[in-house]
């Protein structure tokens, strides 16, 4: 059970790296055009000190934008989500928010924190991934069955305790799918800081520099490299989504 | 004779929506004695659900009064164990700890192992033995029921509310869940009030029905039931339960405004 579990992505993944470097050795493309799968081990480790140094920065960054996504997320869809009011009030403003192309306020936020690049990355990986989070809690907690409550209220118990134990509980599920939503969000808005506005640090940088060399393979061992590490992420998601929200899983 | 445990005196009720105020009880009285059981029918949408939620306290009527134990009930009370027709179960907590869960809310009467003890022997009553451990979603539609019946009583309410529990089951599965009902009330020291749409659950489980007729509700019609207890599926077919069975029916029919009729009230 548990081999297949890992044996059947890992053949998948060996199947498509083959597929990828007998496509680019049947077509005879050149590095520069897509480079092979061979290439990438050389031009990452010709470099990796700088992608565990680099890989670092990115990984930290995106995790603490996260975890701020994760409490000003929470905290926004309890109050979207108990009041109708501030519902009413907040959507459209979260909804706007949100439809800004992120890429256009990276500049603006290297402009206005200048020079505190850690902030400003941690800042751009928060502002792309809170809203799923915000949506999914209130849409949880308002669409709580009446019935849910009353069974708790009708013993005289208070708001805090019937969120506590019923209303946080049976979010989680929804928490969890957003959560996944939000980790590739947050790394995306990591890269998109370090690319956009390079200061040197993070993959973002290290893919900047491969651009500037022309060093191809070195571009595309950093893109396999962030999808290592957005896997990674992803995975610790669905890891603590089966110890928290496991009872939401149905056996088929 | 016996005091009343439940007193509802004259009472009024209305909901504001958006497309203005619905009256839903209008004067309203009834009474149940302390371990009495009392059943209430009437047409859909009636009120029974309002008048469930103004007796635990999760409502104030507009007016009219609603008296529990001698006291003026305002707001909810721990004295109160409730059970509607979706058991709401969490799917996160196993079926003892569903049991359990009032026990954390209320002041404490008993310890947790005794509460635990008090949860199994509810459970082993309902014939839920050895499911204590198992998730809702592993139960059926009639165990979850069953399960919920044990929440609603594990903090030894003085009052069972029971909004059309059985409403979604299969007519076998009722039937054992009236028997085990009469198990309980054997066992258990409470006042139940039961709203049902079945006639022949109203008759087998309660000492007197209460007839709500359309909105705005008042009791159009109250009958003490004439059965001996303990008591049987079997009674349910005499020709006089059958009779009484087509009054009720025909009560129904005048609270719909479909029959005209006296609605005659028995002097109690
Ligand atoms: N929170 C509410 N706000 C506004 N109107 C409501 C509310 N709850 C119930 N009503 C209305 O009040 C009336 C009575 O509702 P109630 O749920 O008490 O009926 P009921 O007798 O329990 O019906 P049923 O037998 O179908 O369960 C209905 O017309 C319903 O639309
Ligand atoms: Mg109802």
């Amino acid at each position: 059970m548990i081999i297949q579990k890992i044996a059947i992505p890992c053949i998948a993944i060996i199947i498509f790296l083959s597929f990828w470097e007998t496509l680019v050795w049947v077509n005879g493309w050149p590095k520069y055009k897509m480079a092979a799968p061979s290439d990438l081990w050389p031009a990452f480790w010709e470099f990796r000190d700088l992608f565990f140094y680099m890989g670092w920065d990115t990984l930290w960054r995106t995790i603490v934008g996260l975890l701020l996504a994760v409490i000003f997320g929470v905290a926004l869809g309890m109050i979207m989500g108990f009041s109708r009011i501030m519902r009413d009030a907040l959507y459209p403003l979260l909804v706007g928010f949100n439809a800004i192309p992120k890429a256009t306020v990276v500049p603006i936020v290297a402009l206005m924190f200048v020079g505190a690049h850690d902030f400003n990355t941690v800042l751009i990986a928060f502002m792309i991934s809170f809203f799923p989070i915000a949506v999914s809690v209130s849409i949880g907690l308002s669409t709580l069955e009446p019935e849910y409550r009353d069974i708790l209220r009708s013993l005289g118990a208070s708001r805090m305790i019937i969120f506590w134990k019923i209303a946080l509980p049976k979010t989680l599920p929804e928490f969890f799918g957003a959560l996944k939503v939000s980790v590739t969000l947050a790394f995306i808005g990591t890269n998109l800081m370090e690319i956009v506005s390079p200061h040197g640090r993070g993959l973002g940088a290290l893919f900047d520099s491969g651009k500037t060399n022309s060093d191809y393979p070195l571009m595309f061992a950093v893109l396999i490299a962030l999808g290592f590490l957005g896997i990674f992420l992803y995975y610790i998601v669905v890891v603590s989504e089966k110890i928290f929200a496991g009872w939401a899983e149905r056996e088929s | 004779m016996s005091r009343h445990l439940i007193e509802i005196k004259s009472v009024t009720h209305s909901y504001v929506t958006q497309t203005g105020t619905l009256p839903v009880l209008q004067g309203l009285d009834i009474s149940v004695a302390e371990g009495g059981f009392a059943a209430v029918i009437g047409p859909s949408g009636c009120g029974k659900s309002t008048l469930t939620r103004l007796i635990a306290g999760l409502m104030k009527p507009n007016s009219g009064e609603v008296w529990l134990h001698g006291e003026i009930v305002t707001s909810p009370r721990s004295s109160v164990g409730m059970a509607f027709q979706n058991p709401v179960l969490l799917e996160w907590r196993s079926i003892l700890k569903n049991v359990l869960l009032p026990i954390e809310i209320v002041p404490k009467k008993m310890t947790r192992s005794e509460a635990e003890d008090r949860a199994r022997h509810l459970l082993s009553l309902v014939g839920l033995a050895g499911f204590e451990d198992k998730r809702p979603s592993e139960l059926s539609g009639g165990m979850r029921q069953r399960a919920s019946l044990c929440r609603a009583l594990i903090h030894q309410p003085e009052v069972l509310i029971l909004d059309e529990p059985f409403g979604a089951l299969d007519a076998f599965t009722r039937e054992d869940l009236w028997q085990i009902m009469h198990r309980l009330r054997e066992e258990e020291p409470f006042t139940g009030v039961l709203i049902t749409h079945d006639l022949r659950e109203s008759i087998f489980l309660a000492d007197e029905v209460f007839v709500l007729s359309g909105r705005p509700a008042h009791t159009q019609y109250r009958l003490k039931v004439p059965l001996s207890k303990p008591r049987q599926i079997e009674q349910l077919y005499r020709p006089d339960v059958i009779e009484i069975l087509a009054t009720l029916r025909h009560q129904i029919e005048i609270a719909q405004g479909r029959a005209t009729g006296r609605s005659e009230s028995m002097v109690t």
